[in-house]
């Protein structure tokens, strides 16, 4: 007997072999084109076994003996050992001969001398379509259902299989375009393999150089781009920390105001802060303007270069950093403080040997994230980098460059890479095996520890002052799009919205004539199809996590873990060397921009997923186990519906996120999908800040509705189900 | 639904990494049977139970429910039902919609789901309650609610891991109660983990007694209570009295033993002549005022009234011993001198 699942792979495999178009259309995805314009009979359109019969493409037949094996199954017992052999050598064998002649034969023809006797004079194939795509699918589920009958996730069909969805996903987007870099910078730029033209390059004096040591001449960007890096996450993590003491550990009054900050850095998109910050501190800004003048000096260029990024990004980065340490300082358990307390340590004594040690996780949390946002940061070092080239903006000149050199590019790709993993396994080695959990889920009265008084003091004057930056700096933001040029004409015009957003009365109805329209819809259409599968992918991989387990568990959640810490840079350039030839050639196309945001904010959507879950009490799950219901409608009927403001939330974010994203995203738009970052980034560079805030700042009214509705939805959800507690004392007995 | 099943255990071991969670054991229940695991926190209770669910699967061994090999059976193809110790009713559903869930999910018509959902609702005395939510209903109706969701699907087996934790002292007894009535009115097999023996002894017919990832005696209450097979089991089950003695001969299983000035004689159990244990439960010890025939002379360190009984604790020469007396009507003095005699029942020779 073969299982339901497993007979549904069988059937979508065998469907997809026979009936979808084999290979990628140019026409995209969704087009249906294939139907009407030769089907069977077109080389381009053909499925599976039409390419064999037909077309001469012989090498897929052997696909067609892996799809067949599990037939075998049929008549054998349903959790027998050999029918998981059987379908493990099925899925396997067929998943690599899928590689094996996916990457072996390609556009250019075949590169493999071992395929060479099966395929005919000029034979060559693309990237691929639904066709394979569901075929090597069914592979997938063939190995993870085999596994599952061997034991894998306690023989749960459905657990099995995403794992190996997850880490099958994980490997194809994340993993191997990486290793693609790596394989790519020991290449010439006509692909021979180059070893000591990579030496070359990784020690070339533009990535290391250490003139400005020595006194004149600049620094090599991996320097500048580390210096900065570290001052970045200190000055990050330092002000968080202030800001989170202030709200949870002191009565200021404010608190609230103080909590909207954290909603600023999801919200923002690229550029905005450098260029608020250049018509602040900028040669013709206010703030320099006015001090200059008040001091008699000549206005000069200072914002420009390590300054203005790492004021920047401090900006940028510090609510990050404050999101974190607030989770981090609410958690410390307010007995412990107690306890150290009544063992005869006064505030000070208790803030730093108990509250501040155990606060360390966050603090290196939240540390690594400022570091590796500041590395991967593009926006404000190319605005406000002059001279101070750091790798981020280095790795794009480098490929849309003049000088196009995609071998360097890679180099400076694994440097950054580099950098971020060994931030990461310093941290892990930091933090070690010590446990920090204080909450333990039971009731844990007592106060919060109130600061010292000096430190509260000193939160003070950090915290107050930078506040009130930020709200003028997103002042400014708004204002700045309603000038004609700021710093020079400040007549209040709304030429730029106009220019960006006009819609006119035309012949037949509105006309979107606006400059701005069209990578504004693109945007919001590729941020909001990539929202459902990464909350999707996210809460999933969040369930593994949470709810099963399985041998390599931890290998697993090292694997999603790194993923999360490589810079979306790298992901950008990976991509484009991946994914523009077969057998996955997605450069282009809307799709890739999907992938990049899928696998760029999956980890919000496991992180929204982790803390939800682990409220839930897993008895729960296992109670829907062993009253019949399959893990399956255990997730559908019982976790889903408890997860449903996690589900929300991950999906606005994922949306949100979108929006802002450029590091990974200015590598991969192309002609037919302009985004929005991307079209700022066109009119930064052509020195057109006025259109460009008016278009940040629409973007961050757009964004700051959807989340207000977010939260609007959730909060009259929670209202609506709280009910009065009926059980009354007299009922407690009965 | 194939009438009750039996549950059989064939040197089931379960592995936690390095840690034997447990080891190697081997048990039958028998069809209709209520059956406790009993032990100290950390014994293996609960894992025992779970693997019995299939929440856990067995690192090495043989389960067997209903004549069945369901070793390597995942959790939803086993015909068993469990009532968790936190409950776990699904907070998104009302009363109703948590106890017709496992009816629902086996894809049963929409009618009789109703229906069979409704009768289980009355068998545990919560009829009209279906409405509403389970934060609505206090600890002892959700723990009816968990109960009402397990058995309304008729399983082979109906699990319960320490249902009565959450509950306060006087609803415990009440609860225990009713769940026994019900097992027994539905004859459906039951596994029952606690690690409260009185609890144990009083809804069991038969109890497995854990400790330290093994099964340290099993057997009815009254043989534990009666026969316990160990110096832990002794302790565990009741209070017991532990008295190095010394058997001095056994003849046709009965052996004469000697304790601190007083001769006995009790079933063997097995053992020869030599040095020897003995259990005495505290209510097996009789206290006179006056001296008399084969009796020895304690003193009275401590007396306690404790209304319905005294308790002592006596200096004897077996060594310090811990009496319940229930006449409190001429309690004796601390400081006193007494004479003790034991009663026929309630002393045992444990076998080493
Ligand atoms: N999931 C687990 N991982 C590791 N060790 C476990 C796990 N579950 C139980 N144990 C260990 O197995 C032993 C028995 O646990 P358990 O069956 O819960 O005991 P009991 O229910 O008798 O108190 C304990 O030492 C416990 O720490
Ligand atoms: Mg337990």
């Amino acid at each position: 007997m073969l299982n339901r699942p497993l007979a549904a792979w069988l059937a979508a495999g065998w469907a997809a072999a026979l009936l979808l178009p084999w290979y990628m259309l140019d026409d995209g995805l969704f087009s249906f084109v294939w139907l009407t314009e030769g089907y069977a009979g077109d080389r381009d359109y053909a499925p599976a076994l039409f390419q064999v019969l037909w077309h001469e493409r012989y090498w897929l037949a052997p696909l067609g003996l892996f799809l067949a094996l599990p037939l075998l199954a049929v008549g054998r017992p349903d959790n027998g050992r050999g029918t998981g052999m059987l379908l493990v050598a099925a899925g396997a064998g067929g998943l690599f001969w899928l590689l094996l002649q996916g990457f072996g034969i390609d556009h250019r023809g075949v590169s493999l001398a071992l395929l060479e006797p099966l395929v005919p004079e000029g034979g060559r194939q693309y990237g691929m379509g639904w066709g394979a795509s569901l075929v090597a699918l069914a592979f997938l589920f063939f190995i993870t259902q085999g596994l599952a009958a061997h034991g894998l996730a306690r023989g749960d069909v459905f657990v099995a299989g995403s794992i190996g969805l997850v880490v099958a996903l994980v490997a194809a987007f994340i993993f191997f375009p990486v290793l693609t870099i790596l394989s790519s910078a020991l290449r010439d730029n006509q692909g021979a393999l180059a070893p000591f033209l990579f030496l070359d390059k990784l020690f070339d004096g533009r990535i290391w150089g250490t003139a400005c040591l020595t006194g004149g001449g600049r620094c090599g960007s991996a320097w500048n781009s580390l210096i900065l890096a570290v001052l970045t996450g200190l000055s990050t993590t330092l002000l968080g920390l202030a800001f989170a003491l202030v709200v949870t550990r002191t009565g200021f009054r404010a608190k609230r105001m103080l909590r909207t900050l954290t909603v600023l850095p999801i919200i923002t998109p690229p550029f905005v802060i450098g260029l608020a910050i250049i018509l602040l501190f900028g040669r013709s800004g206010a703030v320099t303007q006015f001090v200059a003048d008040l001091l008699g000096l000549d206005a000069g260029r200072w914002v420009y270069g390590l300054p203005g990024i790492l004021f920047a990004q401090t900006l940028a980065f510090t609510p990050i950093a404050f999101l974190v340490l607030i989770g981090v300082v609410e958690g410390v358990s307010p007995s412990m403080e107690e306890a150290a307390q009544t063992l005869r340590a006064d505030a000070w004594t208790t803030f730093t040997t108990v509250s501040l040690p155990l606060m360390r996780p966050g603090l290196a949390n939240a540390f690594l994230l400022g570091f590796i946002e500041s590395l991967a940061d593009f926006g404000n070092p190319l605005v406000l980098g002059g001279s101070y080239d750091v790798l981020a903006t280095d790795i794009f000149f480098a490929i849309v460059g003049a000088q196009y050199d995609q071998g360097r590019a890679a180099v400076l790709a694994i440097v950054l890479l580099s950098f971020t993993l060994m931030a990461f396994w310093a941290q892990q080695r930091w933090l070690g095996r010590r446990s920090y959990a204080t909450v333990s889920g039971k009731g844990d009265s007592g106060l919060p520890l109130q600061l010292p008084p000096a430190l509260r003091r000193l939160c003070y004057v950090v915290v107050i002052p930078w506040a009130a930056l930020t709200a003028v700096i997103y002042l400014m933001i708004l204002f700045g799009g309603f000038v004609e040029f700021w710093g020079r004409d400040h007549t209040l015009t709304l030429r730029h919205y106009i220019h960006a957003f006009s819609v006119v009365e035309g012949e037949h109805g509105l006309v979107w004539s606006g400059a701005a329209w069209n990578s504004f819809w693109t945007t919001l259409q590729i941020a909001a199809i990539s929202a459902v599968p990464t909350a999707a992918l996210g809460l999933l991989t969040a369930w593994l996590l949470v709810r099963q387990s399985f041998g390599f568990k931890r290998a697993f959640e090292f694997g999603t873990m790194l993923s999360f810490a490589i810079p979306g840079t790298i992901i950008g350039v990976s991509y484009i060397l991946a994914f523009n030839v077969p057998p996955l050639e997605l450069t282009g196309t809307g799709i890739i921009l999907v992938i990049s945001f899928v696998f760029r904010n999956m980890p919000v959507g496991v992180r929204a997923g982790i803390a939800t879950m682990s409220q839930l009490d897993r008895s729960l799950d296992e109670a829907s186990l062993t009253l019949r219901a399959n893990s399956f409608t255990t997730v559908r009927k019982v976790i889903l519906p408890l997860l449903r403001p996690a589900i929300l939330a991950a999906l606005v974010y994922s949306f949100v996120r979108a929006m802002t994203a450029i590091s990974a995203v200015v590598f991969l738009v192309s002609a037919n999908y302009e985004m929005a970052t991307t079209y700022i980034l066109g009119r930064v560079e052509n020195g057109d800040y006025g259109l460009a805030i008016a278009y940040c700042s629409v973007l961050i009214l757009v964004m700051l509705a959807a989340i207000g509705l977010m939260q609007w939805v959730v909060g009259h959800r929670r209202l609506g189900r709280r009910a009065p507690s009926v059980a009354s004392a007299a009922e407690q007995t009965s | 639904m194939s009438g009750p099943a039996s549950v059989r255990f064939e040197d089931v071991t379960k592995r936690f990494g390095e840690v034997v969670a447990v080891d190697s054991i081997s048990f039958e229940v028998e069809p209709g049977n209520l059956v406790t695991l009993l032990g100290p926190s950390g014994c293996g209770k609960t894992t025992t139970l779970r693997m019995i669910a299939g929440l856990e699967l067995a690192s090495a061994g043989r389960i067997v429910i209903g004549g069945r090999d369901v070793t390597a059976l995942p959790v939803t193809a086993r015909d068993v039902a469990m009532v968790f110790q936190s409950y776990a009713l699904f907070p998104h559903m009302t009363v109703a919609e948590n106890v017709a869930y496992g009816l629902t999910v086996s894809r049963v018509p929409k009618a009789e789901v109703r229906a069979r959902a409704e009768r289980a609702l009355e068998l545990v005395g919560l009829a009209g309650y279906g409405a509403r939510l389970p934060s609505e209903l206090s600890g002892g109706q959700q723990q009816r609610v968990a109960v009402a969701r397990a058995v309304v699907l008729e399983p082979d087996v109906l699990l319960f891991d320490e249902p009565l934790s959450n509950l306060d002292a006087k609803l415990r007894r009440r609860v225990r109660e009713e769940i026994r009535e019900l097992q027994q009115k539905l004859g459906i097999t039951t596994v029952y983990v606690t690690h409260d023996q009185e609890e144990a002894l009083a809804v069991s017919d038969r109890i497995i007694v854990m400790n330290q990832a093994v099964i340290a005696q099993e057997g009815t209450p009254r043989q534990l209570y009666e026969e316990p097979a160990s110096r832990f089991v002794a302790d565990f089950i009741g209070d017991a009295n532990l008295v190095e003695a010394r058997i001095r001969a056994v003849e046709n299983g009965h052996a004469q033993v000697e304790a601190g000035g007083l001769g006995l004689q009790l079933p063997a159990r097995g053992s020869a002549a030599g040095p020897a244990l003995l259990a005495i439960r505290p209510r097996s010890i009789r206290l006179h005022p006056e001296p008399r025939e084969h009796a020895v002379r304690v003193r009275v360190d401590k007396a306690t009234y404790l209304g319905g009984h005294m308790e002592y604790e006596v200096e004897a020469p077996l060594g310090p011993l811990f009496v319940v007396d229930l006449a409190v009507d001429r309690p004796l003095p601390a400081g006193s001198d007494a004479w003790m005699t034991l009663a026929p029942r309630g002393v045992t020779l444990v076998p080493a």
